[in-house]
Protein backbone atom coordinates (compact mmCIF):
# COMPACT_ATOMS: atom_id res chain seq x y z
CA UNK A 1 0.00 0.00 0.00
CA UNK A 2 2.95 2.04 0.25
CA UNK A 3 2.67 3.59 -3.20
CA UNK A 4 -0.46 4.75 -2.50
CA UNK A 5 -0.54 6.56 0.75
CA UNK A 6 3.61 7.54 0.93
CA UNK A 7 3.28 9.28 4.18
CA UNK A 8 7.01 8.40 4.94
CA UNK A 9 8.22 10.56 7.77
CA UNK A 10 5.19 11.96 8.40
CA UNK A 11 3.18 9.47 10.83
CA UNK A 12 0.74 12.42 12.01
CA UNK A 13 -0.80 12.59 8.80
CA UNK A 14 -1.46 8.83 8.63
CA UNK A 15 -3.07 9.42 12.05
CA UNK A 16 -4.64 12.47 11.10
CA UNK A 17 -5.98 9.86 7.89
CA UNK A 18 -7.49 7.03 9.94
CA UNK A 19 -9.13 9.74 12.42
CA UNK A 20 -11.00 11.50 9.53
CA UNK A 21 -11.98 8.19 8.11
CA UNK A 22 -13.49 7.00 11.51
CA UNK A 23 -15.19 9.62 11.87
CA UNK A 24 -16.89 9.53 8.50
CA UNK A 25 -17.63 6.08 9.51
CA UNK A 26 -19.21 6.52 12.48
CA UNK A 27 -21.51 9.42 11.39
CA UNK A 28 -22.17 7.88 7.84
CA UNK A 29 -25.23 6.19 8.65
CA UNK A 30 -27.41 9.16 10.11
CA UNK A 31 -26.53 10.84 6.72
CA UNK A 32 -27.59 7.90 4.99
CA UNK A 33 -30.48 7.36 7.14
CA UNK A 34 -31.60 11.28 5.79
CA UNK A 35 -31.52 9.89 2.73
CA UNK A 36 -33.59 6.99 3.40
CA UNK A 37 -33.53 3.88 5.50
CA UNK A 38 -33.06 1.74 2.52
CA UNK A 39 -29.79 3.14 2.20
CA UNK A 40 -28.57 2.27 5.76
CA UNK A 41 -29.47 -1.46 4.43
CA UNK A 42 -27.93 -1.39 1.17
CA UNK A 43 -24.86 0.05 3.05
CA UNK A 44 -24.97 -3.25 5.26
CA UNK A 45 -24.81 -5.30 2.61
CA UNK A 46 -22.09 -3.93 0.80
CA UNK A 47 -20.16 -4.50 4.60
CA UNK A 48 -21.44 -7.99 3.99
CA UNK A 49 -19.82 -8.58 0.47
CA UNK A 50 -16.91 -6.84 2.12
CA UNK A 51 -16.66 -9.82 4.89
CA UNK A 52 -17.36 -12.51 1.81
CA UNK A 53 -14.84 -10.73 -0.38
CA UNK A 54 -12.00 -10.60 2.04
CA UNK A 55 -13.05 -14.54 3.28
CA UNK A 56 -12.81 -15.43 -0.40
CA UNK A 57 -9.35 -12.94 -0.94
CA UNK A 58 -7.72 -15.93 0.88
CA UNK A 59 -8.59 -18.49 -0.90
CA UNK A 60 -8.11 -16.75 -4.18
CA UNK A 61 -5.53 -13.82 -3.53
CA UNK A 62 -3.63 -15.58 -1.15
CA UNK A 63 -3.08 -19.34 -2.14
CA UNK A 64 -4.51 -18.81 -5.92
CA UNK A 65 -7.13 -21.41 -5.76
CA UNK A 66 -9.99 -20.34 -7.72
CA UNK A 67 -13.46 -21.18 -5.82
CA UNK A 68 -16.60 -20.36 -7.84
CA UNK A 69 -18.59 -22.11 -5.39
CA UNK A 70 -17.60 -19.54 -2.60
CA UNK A 71 -21.46 -18.95 -1.86
CA UNK A 72 -22.10 -22.18 -0.31
CA UNK A 73 -20.40 -21.68 2.92
CA UNK A 74 -22.01 -18.44 3.24
CA UNK A 75 -25.15 -20.30 3.21
CA UNK A 76 -23.73 -22.56 5.60
CA UNK A 77 -23.16 -19.80 8.01
CA UNK A 78 -26.27 -18.41 7.56
CA UNK A 79 -28.66 -21.91 7.81
CA UNK A 80 -26.45 -22.51 11.22
CA UNK A 81 -27.98 -19.20 12.30
CA UNK A 82 -31.12 -19.65 11.20
CA UNK A 83 -31.75 -23.39 12.82
CA UNK A 84 -30.32 -22.35 16.02
CA UNK A 85 -32.42 -18.92 16.27
CA UNK A 86 -35.70 -19.17 15.25
CA UNK A 87 -39.08 -20.82 16.14
CA UNK A 88 -38.48 -23.72 12.97
CA UNK A 89 -36.60 -25.91 15.50
CA UNK A 90 -37.74 -24.05 18.23
CA UNK A 91 -33.51 -23.29 19.46
CA UNK A 92 -32.97 -19.75 20.49
CA UNK A 93 -29.26 -19.62 21.40
CA UNK A 94 -27.46 -16.23 21.35
CA UNK A 95 -25.54 -14.91 18.58
CA UNK A 96 -22.14 -14.92 19.97
CA UNK A 97 -22.59 -18.71 20.77
CA UNK A 98 -23.81 -19.47 17.11
CA UNK A 99 -21.45 -17.14 15.35
CA UNK A 100 -18.35 -18.86 16.47
CA UNK A 101 -20.56 -22.37 15.88
CA UNK A 102 -21.11 -21.55 12.13
CA UNK A 103 -17.47 -20.81 11.33
CA UNK A 104 -16.53 -23.89 12.38
CA UNK A 105 -19.09 -25.70 10.27
CA UNK A 106 -18.49 -23.54 7.31
CA UNK A 107 -14.61 -24.19 7.71
CA UNK A 108 -15.30 -28.01 8.33
CA UNK A 109 -17.40 -27.77 4.75
CA UNK A 110 -14.27 -25.68 3.57
CA UNK A 111 -11.77 -28.63 4.03
CA UNK A 112 -14.33 -31.13 3.07
CA UNK A 113 -14.38 -29.34 -0.61
CA UNK A 114 -10.59 -28.69 0.03
CA UNK A 115 -9.78 -32.38 0.52
CA UNK A 116 -10.54 -33.76 -2.68
CA UNK A 117 -9.55 -30.90 -4.90
CA UNK A 118 -5.93 -30.67 -3.24
CA UNK A 119 -4.48 -31.96 -7.20
CA UNK A 120 -6.66 -29.60 -9.16
CA UNK A 121 -5.43 -26.69 -10.32
CA UNK A 122 -6.99 -23.35 -12.24
CA UNK A 123 -10.07 -24.61 -14.61
CA UNK A 124 -10.31 -27.54 -13.31
CA UNK A 125 -10.53 -26.64 -9.15
CA UNK A 126 -13.03 -24.37 -10.17
CA UNK A 127 -15.27 -26.61 -11.90
CA UNK A 128 -14.93 -28.63 -8.81
CA UNK A 129 -15.86 -25.71 -6.54
CA UNK A 130 -18.75 -24.36 -9.04
CA UNK A 131 -20.32 -28.01 -8.51
CA UNK A 132 -20.13 -27.93 -4.86
CA UNK A 133 -21.65 -24.11 -4.18
CA UNK A 134 -24.89 -25.83 -6.64
CA UNK A 135 -24.66 -28.97 -4.48
CA UNK A 136 -25.44 -26.99 -0.72
CA UNK A 137 -27.53 -25.26 -2.57
CA UNK A 138 -29.47 -28.21 -3.75
CA UNK A 139 -29.48 -29.88 -0.57
CA UNK A 140 -30.74 -26.85 1.32
CA UNK A 141 -33.74 -27.09 -1.26
CA UNK A 142 -34.35 -30.51 -0.78
CA UNK A 143 -33.50 -31.35 3.00
CA UNK A 144 -37.64 -30.70 3.78
CA UNK A 145 -38.09 -34.29 3.90
CA UNK A 146 -38.20 -37.04 5.22
CA UNK A 147 -37.13 -34.71 8.38
CA UNK A 148 -37.79 -31.22 8.05
CA UNK A 149 -34.59 -29.40 8.75
CA UNK A 150 -34.32 -26.75 6.38
CA UNK A 151 -38.26 -25.92 4.63
CA UNK A 152 -36.62 -26.42 1.36
CA UNK A 153 -37.67 -23.56 -0.83
CA UNK A 154 -39.75 -21.71 1.48
CA UNK A 155 -36.81 -20.97 3.51
CA UNK A 156 -36.77 -19.96 7.47
CA UNK A 157 -38.50 -16.86 8.65
CA UNK A 158 -38.95 -15.32 11.52
CA UNK A 159 -34.83 -15.48 12.82
CA UNK A 160 -34.24 -13.71 15.54
CA UNK A 161 -32.07 -10.66 15.59
CA UNK A 162 -28.58 -10.69 17.28
CA UNK A 163 -29.75 -9.68 21.11
CA UNK A 164 -26.93 -9.45 23.84
CA UNK A 165 -28.40 -8.79 27.54
CA UNK A 166 -31.72 -7.48 26.90
CA UNK A 167 -30.85 -4.98 24.23
CA UNK A 168 -31.79 -5.83 20.47
CA UNK A 169 -29.99 -5.07 17.46
CA UNK A 170 -33.26 -5.56 15.45
CA UNK A 171 -35.80 -2.62 17.20
CA UNK A 172 -35.72 1.01 17.13
CA UNK A 173 -34.56 3.17 20.14
CA UNK A 174 -33.68 6.96 20.78
CA UNK A 175 -30.34 6.81 22.87
CA UNK A 176 -28.86 10.09 23.43
CA UNK A 177 -31.17 12.15 21.68
CA UNK A 178 -30.20 9.70 18.45
CA UNK A 179 -32.05 7.70 16.80
CA UNK A 180 -30.78 4.23 16.44
CA UNK A 181 -32.59 2.06 13.80
CA UNK A 182 -32.31 -1.53 13.44
CA UNK A 183 -30.16 -1.35 10.29
CA UNK A 184 -28.07 1.71 11.90
CA UNK A 185 -27.33 -0.82 14.94
CA UNK A 186 -26.21 -3.65 12.96
CA UNK A 187 -24.30 -1.25 10.59
CA UNK A 188 -21.83 -0.63 13.54
CA UNK A 189 -21.59 -4.38 14.75
CA UNK A 190 -20.75 -5.09 11.01
CA UNK A 191 -18.15 -2.28 10.32
CA UNK A 192 -16.64 -3.64 14.18
CA UNK A 193 -16.48 -7.30 12.21
CA UNK A 194 -15.04 -6.09 9.55
CA UNK A 195 -12.52 -4.10 10.95
CA UNK A 196 -11.73 -7.28 12.91
CA UNK A 197 -11.88 -9.38 9.80
CA UNK A 198 -9.63 -6.75 7.80
CA UNK A 199 -7.08 -6.66 10.67
CA UNK A 200 -6.64 -10.76 10.54
CA UNK A 201 -5.94 -10.52 6.79
CA UNK A 202 -3.11 -7.95 7.12
CA UNK A 203 -1.67 -10.17 9.60
CA UNK A 204 -2.11 -13.15 7.32
CA UNK A 205 -0.40 -11.63 5.08
CA UNK A 206 2.77 -10.93 6.36
CA UNK A 207 2.60 -14.26 8.76
CA UNK A 208 4.72 -17.42 7.82
CA UNK A 209 1.00 -18.67 6.72
CA UNK A 210 1.01 -16.22 4.32
CA UNK A 211 4.41 -16.23 2.84
CA UNK A 212 3.77 -20.14 2.41
CA UNK A 213 0.65 -19.62 0.52
CA UNK A 214 2.27 -17.10 -1.84
CA UNK A 215 4.77 -19.91 -2.58
CA UNK A 216 2.12 -22.23 -3.01
CA UNK A 217 0.77 -19.80 -5.74
CA UNK A 218 4.10 -19.24 -7.66
CA UNK A 219 5.36 -22.80 -7.82
CA UNK A 220 3.56 -25.73 -5.76
CA UNK A 221 7.02 -28.16 -6.39
CA UNK A 222 9.16 -26.27 -5.44
CA UNK A 223 7.17 -24.67 -2.49
CA UNK A 224 7.34 -28.31 -1.02
CA UNK A 225 11.23 -28.48 -2.06
CA UNK A 226 11.05 -25.78 0.60
CA UNK A 227 9.43 -27.64 3.10
CA UNK A 228 5.91 -26.15 2.98
CA UNK A 229 3.11 -28.57 3.87
CA UNK A 230 1.21 -27.99 0.91
CA UNK A 231 -1.62 -29.93 1.43
CA UNK A 232 -2.10 -28.57 4.99
CA UNK A 233 -1.67 -25.19 3.72
CA UNK A 234 -4.31 -25.38 0.73
CA UNK A 235 -7.01 -27.07 3.24
CA UNK A 236 -6.59 -23.90 5.70
CA UNK A 237 -6.70 -21.62 2.88
CA UNK A 238 -10.21 -23.39 2.08
CA UNK A 239 -10.70 -23.65 5.73
CA UNK A 240 -10.10 -19.74 6.74
CA UNK A 241 -11.62 -18.78 4.12
CA UNK A 242 -14.78 -20.39 4.66
CA UNK A 243 -15.05 -19.40 8.13
CA UNK A 244 -15.06 -16.24 7.07
CA UNK A 245 -17.68 -16.74 4.70
CA UNK A 246 -19.61 -18.60 7.52
CA UNK A 247 -19.50 -15.56 10.14
CA UNK A 248 -20.78 -12.91 7.32
CA UNK A 249 -23.45 -15.94 6.30
CA UNK A 250 -24.86 -15.91 10.63
CA UNK A 251 -24.82 -12.11 10.64
CA UNK A 252 -26.70 -12.23 6.76
CA UNK A 253 -29.44 -14.28 8.22
CA UNK A 254 -30.12 -12.23 11.76
CA UNK A 255 -30.38 -8.69 9.44
CA UNK A 256 -32.43 -10.35 7.05
CA UNK A 257 -34.66 -12.62 9.42
CA UNK A 258 -35.41 -14.59 6.68
CA UNK A 259 -33.03 -16.74 4.23
CA UNK A 260 -34.21 -19.15 1.45
CA UNK A 261 -31.91 -21.50 -0.92
CA UNK A 262 -32.57 -18.14 -3.43
CA UNK A 263 -30.07 -16.14 -1.85
CA UNK A 264 -26.89 -18.35 -2.58
CA UNK A 265 -27.14 -19.06 -6.12
CA UNK A 266 -23.99 -19.25 -8.63
CA UNK A 267 -24.78 -15.10 -9.33
CA UNK A 268 -23.81 -14.33 -5.93
CA UNK A 269 -20.38 -16.76 -6.16
CA UNK A 270 -19.49 -14.89 -9.54
CA UNK A 271 -20.18 -11.59 -8.05
CA UNK A 272 -18.02 -12.00 -5.33
CA UNK A 273 -15.20 -13.51 -7.28
CA UNK A 274 -15.96 -10.47 -9.20
CA UNK A 275 -15.35 -8.12 -6.69
CA UNK A 276 -12.10 -9.96 -5.46
CA UNK A 277 -10.79 -9.70 -8.99
CA UNK A 278 -11.79 -6.22 -9.95
CA UNK A 279 -10.70 -5.14 -7.05
CA UNK A 280 -7.15 -6.48 -7.16
CA UNK A 281 -6.55 -10.17 -6.04
CA UNK A 282 -4.68 -10.59 -3.05
CA UNK A 283 -4.32 -6.91 -2.62
CA UNK A 284 -6.64 -6.54 1.04
CA UNK A 285 -7.49 -2.41 -0.03
CA UNK A 286 -8.64 -3.38 -3.21
CA UNK A 287 -10.89 -6.54 -2.68
CA UNK A 288 -12.74 -4.01 -0.04
CA UNK A 289 -12.71 -1.57 -2.74
CA UNK A 290 -13.70 -3.76 -4.84
CA UNK A 291 -16.69 -5.42 -2.98
CA UNK A 292 -17.96 -1.55 -2.05
CA UNK A 293 -18.29 -0.72 -5.53
CA UNK A 294 -20.05 -3.45 -7.31
CA UNK A 295 -22.44 -3.12 -4.18
CA UNK A 296 -23.15 0.36 -4.58
CA UNK A 297 -22.73 0.96 -7.87
CA UNK A 298 -26.04 -0.88 -9.07
CA UNK A 299 -27.66 0.15 -6.39
CA UNK A 300 -26.90 3.70 -7.54
CA UNK A 301 -27.78 3.13 -10.81
CA UNK A 302 -31.25 1.57 -9.72
CA UNK A 303 -31.71 5.35 -8.46
CA UNK A 304 -30.34 7.02 -11.31
CA UNK A 305 -31.54 4.96 -14.53
CA UNK A 306 -35.04 5.65 -14.31
CA UNK A 307 -34.55 9.78 -13.77
CA UNK A 308 -32.10 10.22 -16.31
CA UNK A 309 -34.05 8.72 -18.57
CA UNK A 310 -37.24 10.97 -18.10
CA UNK A 311 -34.80 13.55 -18.33
CA UNK A 312 -33.14 12.82 -21.82
CA UNK A 313 -36.45 11.13 -23.86
CA UNK A 314 -39.32 12.38 -21.73
CA UNK A 315 -40.48 9.02 -20.86
CA UNK A 316 -39.22 5.74 -19.98
CA UNK A 317 -37.32 3.61 -22.97
CA UNK A 318 -36.01 0.91 -21.52
CA UNK A 319 -37.02 -0.91 -18.32
CA UNK A 320 -34.19 -0.05 -15.31
CA UNK A 321 -33.60 -3.35 -14.38
CA UNK A 322 -32.19 -4.28 -17.77
CA UNK A 323 -30.47 -1.00 -18.46
CA UNK A 324 -29.17 -1.36 -14.96
CA UNK A 325 -27.52 -4.65 -15.37
CA UNK A 326 -26.40 -3.76 -18.63
CA UNK A 327 -24.32 -0.57 -17.50
CA UNK A 328 -22.97 -2.81 -14.76
CA UNK A 329 -21.74 -5.64 -17.20
CA UNK A 330 -20.02 -2.75 -19.44
CA UNK A 331 -18.62 -0.94 -16.59
CA UNK A 332 -17.01 -4.88 -15.62
CA UNK A 333 -15.64 -4.99 -18.96
CA UNK A 334 -14.06 -1.62 -18.81
CA UNK A 335 -12.68 -1.86 -16.04
CA UNK A 336 -10.93 -5.36 -16.27
CA UNK A 337 -9.79 -4.10 -20.31
CA UNK A 338 -8.21 -0.81 -18.86
CA UNK A 339 -7.00 -2.15 -14.89
CA UNK A 340 -6.37 -6.40 -16.31
CA UNK A 341 -4.88 -6.72 -12.61
CA UNK A 342 -7.47 -4.84 -10.77
CA UNK A 343 -8.19 -1.27 -9.71
CA UNK A 344 -5.64 -1.76 -6.54
CA UNK A 345 -3.79 -4.71 -7.66
CA UNK A 346 -1.35 -6.25 -5.32
CA UNK A 347 2.47 -6.05 -5.94
CA UNK A 348 2.89 -9.29 -7.37
CA UNK A 349 -0.05 -9.39 -9.35
CA UNK A 350 0.96 -6.41 -10.91
CA UNK A 351 4.11 -8.18 -11.82
CA UNK A 352 2.41 -11.56 -13.30
CA UNK A 353 0.35 -9.25 -15.65
CA UNK A 354 3.62 -6.94 -16.97
CA UNK A 355 5.25 -9.96 -17.59
CA UNK A 356 3.08 -11.58 -19.93
CA UNK A 357 1.95 -8.26 -21.56
CA UNK A 358 3.44 -8.21 -24.98
CA UNK B 1 26.52 -43.52 4.94
CA UNK B 2 24.70 -39.48 4.94
CA UNK B 3 22.17 -41.82 2.36
CA UNK B 4 22.00 -44.95 1.43
CA UNK B 5 20.15 -46.25 -1.53
CA UNK B 6 19.21 -49.64 -2.23
CA UNK B 7 17.69 -51.59 -5.35
CA UNK B 8 15.72 -48.37 -6.07
CA UNK B 9 13.01 -48.84 -8.69
CA UNK B 10 10.69 -45.83 -10.37
CA UNK B 11 8.05 -46.73 -12.64
CA UNK B 12 6.06 -44.56 -14.80
CA UNK B 13 2.82 -46.04 -15.88
CA UNK B 14 4.61 -49.56 -15.88
CA UNK B 15 7.57 -48.36 -17.69
CA UNK B 16 10.74 -48.88 -15.45
CA UNK B 17 13.13 -45.57 -15.34
CA UNK B 18 14.93 -46.56 -12.89
CA UNK B 19 15.38 -50.46 -12.58
CA UNK B 20 16.95 -51.00 -8.93
CA UNK B 21 20.13 -49.31 -8.62
CA UNK B 22 22.25 -48.93 -5.39
CA UNK B 23 23.74 -45.65 -4.30
CA UNK B 24 25.38 -43.95 -1.45
CA UNK B 25 27.04 -40.62 -0.20
CA UNK B 26 28.80 -40.49 2.76
CA UNK B 27 29.23 -37.55 4.69
CA UNK B 28 31.72 -34.54 3.35
CA UNK B 29 31.41 -36.14 -0.78
CA UNK B 30 30.83 -34.68 -3.49
CA UNK B 31 29.01 -37.57 -6.08
CA UNK B 32 27.91 -37.38 -9.34
CA UNK B 33 25.35 -39.34 -11.37
CA UNK B 34 26.42 -38.96 -14.63
CA UNK B 35 24.86 -40.18 -18.02
CA UNK B 36 22.59 -39.24 -20.70
CA UNK B 37 19.22 -37.87 -21.39
CA UNK B 38 16.13 -40.52 -20.22
CA UNK B 39 19.16 -42.55 -18.32
CA UNK B 40 16.90 -42.05 -15.22
CA UNK B 41 18.92 -39.69 -13.55
CA UNK B 42 16.51 -36.80 -12.75
CA UNK B 43 14.15 -39.83 -11.70
CA UNK B 44 16.77 -40.88 -9.38
CA UNK B 45 16.88 -37.67 -7.49
CA UNK B 46 13.31 -37.06 -7.63
CA UNK B 47 12.66 -40.06 -5.95
CA UNK B 48 15.52 -39.72 -3.42
CA UNK B 49 13.11 -36.42 -2.32
CA UNK B 50 9.85 -38.16 -2.24
CA UNK B 51 8.64 -36.20 -5.13
CA UNK B 52 8.12 -39.26 -7.20
CA UNK B 53 6.67 -42.87 -5.60
CA UNK B 54 9.18 -45.57 -5.75
CA UNK B 55 9.96 -48.59 -4.32
CA UNK B 56 13.62 -49.47 -2.70
CA UNK B 57 14.79 -52.18 -0.18
CA UNK B 58 15.95 -49.22 1.57
CA UNK B 59 16.46 -45.76 1.84
CA UNK B 60 17.96 -43.76 4.61
CA UNK B 61 18.88 -40.87 4.99
CA UNK B 62 21.17 -40.03 8.59
CA UNK B 63 20.49 -43.28 9.52
CA UNK B 64 16.46 -42.73 9.37
CA UNK B 65 14.14 -44.41 6.27
CA UNK B 66 13.05 -41.87 4.54
CA UNK B 67 10.62 -44.54 2.29
CA UNK B 68 7.61 -43.38 3.72
CA UNK B 69 8.52 -39.31 4.41
CA UNK B 70 6.58 -36.52 3.10
CA UNK B 71 8.21 -34.04 0.60
CA UNK B 72 8.36 -31.03 3.08
CA UNK B 73 9.76 -33.17 5.85
CA UNK B 74 13.00 -33.40 4.36
CA UNK B 75 14.11 -30.10 3.62
CA UNK B 76 13.76 -29.28 7.54
CA UNK B 77 16.11 -33.02 7.92
CA UNK B 78 19.16 -30.99 6.20
CA UNK B 79 18.10 -32.80 2.80
CA UNK B 80 17.42 -30.28 0.37
CA UNK B 81 17.02 -30.33 -3.55
CA UNK B 82 17.62 -27.99 -5.90
CA UNK B 83 15.01 -28.64 -8.32
CA UNK B 84 15.25 -29.24 -12.11
CA UNK B 85 14.61 -25.94 -14.29
CA UNK B 86 15.40 -24.02 -11.18
CA UNK B 87 11.94 -23.68 -9.38
CA UNK B 88 12.66 -20.30 -8.37
CA UNK B 89 9.39 -17.78 -7.71
CA UNK B 90 9.50 -16.11 -10.67
CA UNK B 91 7.22 -13.14 -9.15
CA UNK B 92 9.25 -12.64 -5.99
CA UNK B 93 11.87 -10.52 -5.46
CA UNK B 94 15.58 -12.47 -4.99
CA UNK B 95 15.31 -11.32 -1.68
CA UNK B 96 11.93 -13.33 -1.01
CA UNK B 97 13.29 -15.66 -2.93
CA UNK B 98 16.17 -16.27 -0.30
CA UNK B 99 13.83 -15.96 3.01
CA UNK B 100 11.60 -18.72 1.26
CA UNK B 101 14.77 -21.09 1.39
CA UNK B 102 14.94 -20.98 5.52
CA UNK B 103 10.97 -21.70 6.03
CA UNK B 104 11.78 -24.86 6.82
CA UNK B 105 14.14 -23.61 9.53
CA UNK B 106 11.69 -21.05 10.64
CA UNK B 107 13.31 -18.15 8.61
CA UNK B 108 16.97 -16.69 8.44
CA UNK B 109 18.55 -14.06 7.17
CA UNK B 110 19.01 -13.44 3.28
CA UNK B 111 22.27 -11.23 3.99
CA UNK B 112 23.80 -14.61 4.94
CA UNK B 113 24.36 -15.37 1.55
CA UNK B 114 25.26 -12.28 0.08
CA UNK B 115 29.03 -12.98 0.97
CA UNK B 116 29.16 -15.92 -1.91
CA UNK B 117 26.53 -14.56 -4.07
CA UNK B 118 27.72 -10.66 -4.65
CA UNK B 119 25.39 -10.91 -8.15
CA UNK B 120 22.59 -12.15 -6.33
CA UNK B 121 23.36 -8.78 -3.75
CA UNK B 122 23.15 -6.08 -6.14
CA UNK B 123 19.68 -7.60 -7.36
CA UNK B 124 18.28 -8.22 -4.22
CA UNK B 125 15.49 -5.66 -4.93
CA UNK B 126 14.91 -7.35 -8.38
CA UNK B 127 11.97 -10.20 -9.37
CA UNK B 128 13.72 -13.28 -9.61
CA UNK B 129 12.40 -13.91 -13.34
CA UNK B 130 13.71 -10.90 -14.54
CA UNK B 131 17.17 -12.63 -14.01
CA UNK B 132 19.40 -14.54 -16.43
CA UNK B 133 19.54 -18.21 -16.98
CA UNK B 134 22.74 -17.95 -15.04
CA UNK B 135 21.35 -15.47 -11.94
CA UNK B 136 18.65 -18.04 -11.65
CA UNK B 137 20.64 -20.71 -11.24
CA UNK B 138 22.69 -18.66 -8.88
CA UNK B 139 19.57 -18.35 -6.68
CA UNK B 140 18.11 -21.47 -6.47
CA UNK B 141 21.46 -22.78 -5.32
CA UNK B 142 21.38 -20.16 -2.82
CA UNK B 143 18.13 -20.58 -1.94
CA UNK B 144 18.98 -24.11 -0.69
CA UNK B 145 21.64 -22.71 1.43
CA UNK B 146 19.31 -20.53 2.93
CA UNK B 147 17.99 -23.99 4.29
CA UNK B 148 21.53 -25.01 5.82
CA UNK B 149 21.23 -28.39 3.82
CA UNK B 150 23.76 -31.20 5.11
CA UNK B 151 22.93 -32.83 2.11
CA UNK B 152 22.15 -30.58 -1.32
CA UNK B 153 20.86 -32.60 -4.34
CA UNK B 154 21.65 -30.49 -7.48
CA UNK B 155 19.64 -31.19 -10.55
CA UNK B 156 21.55 -30.28 -14.01
CA UNK B 157 22.54 -26.89 -12.86
CA UNK B 158 24.36 -26.50 -15.65
CA UNK B 159 21.34 -26.94 -17.92
CA UNK B 160 20.95 -24.35 -21.19
CA UNK B 161 23.69 -21.62 -19.70
CA UNK B 162 26.47 -20.32 -21.73
CA UNK B 163 30.06 -21.96 -21.41
CA UNK B 164 31.19 -19.34 -18.75
CA UNK B 165 28.35 -19.14 -16.81
CA UNK B 166 28.40 -22.94 -16.39
CA UNK B 167 32.11 -22.43 -15.55
CA UNK B 168 30.78 -19.98 -13.15
CA UNK B 169 27.95 -22.36 -11.37
CA UNK B 170 30.63 -25.85 -11.08
CA UNK B 171 32.93 -22.85 -9.16
CA UNK B 172 30.12 -22.48 -6.63
CA UNK B 173 29.36 -26.44 -6.56
CA UNK B 174 33.00 -26.72 -5.22
CA UNK B 175 33.00 -23.82 -2.93
CA UNK B 176 29.86 -25.40 -1.16
CA UNK B 177 31.24 -28.98 -1.32
CA UNK B 178 34.62 -27.23 0.21
CA UNK B 179 32.31 -25.99 3.09
CA UNK B 180 31.43 -29.21 4.56
CA UNK B 181 28.54 -29.74 2.65
CA UNK B 182 27.53 -33.27 1.25
CA UNK B 183 26.77 -33.02 -2.74
CA UNK B 184 25.08 -35.99 -4.63
CA UNK B 185 25.22 -33.90 -8.68
CA UNK B 186 23.20 -34.97 -11.59
CA UNK B 187 24.93 -33.45 -14.66
CA UNK B 188 25.04 -34.24 -18.47
CA UNK B 189 27.93 -32.58 -18.40
CA UNK B 190 30.10 -35.34 -17.69
CA UNK B 191 34.05 -33.82 -18.14
CA UNK B 192 32.81 -30.81 -15.19
CA UNK B 193 31.37 -33.38 -13.16
CA UNK B 194 33.74 -35.78 -12.95
CA UNK B 195 36.11 -32.69 -12.02
CA UNK B 196 34.34 -31.39 -9.62
CA UNK B 197 33.29 -34.85 -7.64
CA UNK B 198 35.37 -37.22 -5.78
CA UNK B 199 33.04 -40.19 -6.91
CA UNK B 200 30.61 -40.67 -9.70
CA UNK B 201 28.14 -43.38 -11.01
CA UNK B 202 27.36 -43.41 -14.41
CA UNK B 203 23.67 -44.04 -15.07
CA UNK B 204 22.65 -45.89 -18.48
CA UNK B 205 18.91 -46.73 -19.53
CA UNK B 206 17.97 -46.98 -15.56
CA UNK B 207 20.79 -48.83 -14.48
CA UNK B 208 24.18 -48.24 -13.22
CA UNK B 209 26.79 -48.96 -15.29
CA UNK B 210 29.76 -47.92 -14.11
CA UNK B 211 30.79 -46.33 -10.26
CA UNK B 212 34.09 -45.64 -9.03
CA UNK B 213 36.08 -42.73 -8.06
CA UNK B 214 35.86 -39.71 -10.27
CA UNK B 215 39.53 -39.93 -11.49
CA UNK B 216 38.98 -43.55 -12.76
CA UNK B 217 35.96 -42.55 -14.64
CA UNK B 218 37.85 -39.82 -15.65
CA UNK B 219 40.59 -42.29 -17.12
CA UNK B 220 38.18 -45.06 -18.20
CA UNK B 221 37.64 -45.72 -21.98
CA UNK B 222 34.21 -46.35 -22.09
CA UNK B 223 32.89 -42.76 -20.22
CA UNK B 224 36.01 -41.53 -22.17
CA UNK B 225 34.26 -42.58 -25.99
CA UNK B 226 30.29 -42.34 -24.49
CA UNK B 227 30.51 -39.30 -22.31
CA UNK B 228 33.45 -37.02 -22.96
CA UNK B 229 33.35 -37.11 -26.48
CA UNK B 230 37.16 -37.75 -27.30
CA UNK B 231 37.62 -40.40 -29.78
CA UNK B 232 38.49 -43.80 -30.21
CA UNK B 233 42.48 -44.15 -29.27
CA UNK B 234 43.64 -45.88 -32.28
Amino acid sequence: MKQYFNAKGKPWLVWIGFALVGVVLAVLPFALAQVGTSWVRITNYAILYVLLALGLNIVVGFAGLLDLGYIAFYAVGAYTYALLASPHLNIHLPFWVILPIGAGIAALFGALLGAPTLKLRGDYLAIVTLGFGEIVRIFLNNLSQPVNLTNGPQGIARIDPFQLNGFSFGTYEKFIGLEFSGPIKYYYLLLVVALAIILVNVRLQNSRIGRAWEAIREDEIAARSMGINTRNLKLLAFAMGASFGGVAGGMFSAIQGFISPESFVLVESIMVVSMVVLGGMGNIAGVVLGALLLSFVPEILRWTVEPAQRALFGRMLVDPEVIRMLLFGLALVLIMLFRPAGLLPSAVRRRELAERAP
Amino acid sequence: MLLDVKHLEVHYRGIAAVKGIDLAVAAGELVCLIGANGAGKTSTLKAICRLIPSQASAMAYAGRDIRRSAVHELPRTGLVMVPEGRGIFAQLTVQENLAMGAYARGGGDPESQYAAFPRLKERRHQIAGTLSGGEQQMLAIARALMGEPKLLLLDEPSMGLAPMMVEKIFEIVRDIAARGVTILLVEQNARLALQAASRGYVMESGSIALAGSARELLDDRRVKEAYLGEARSA
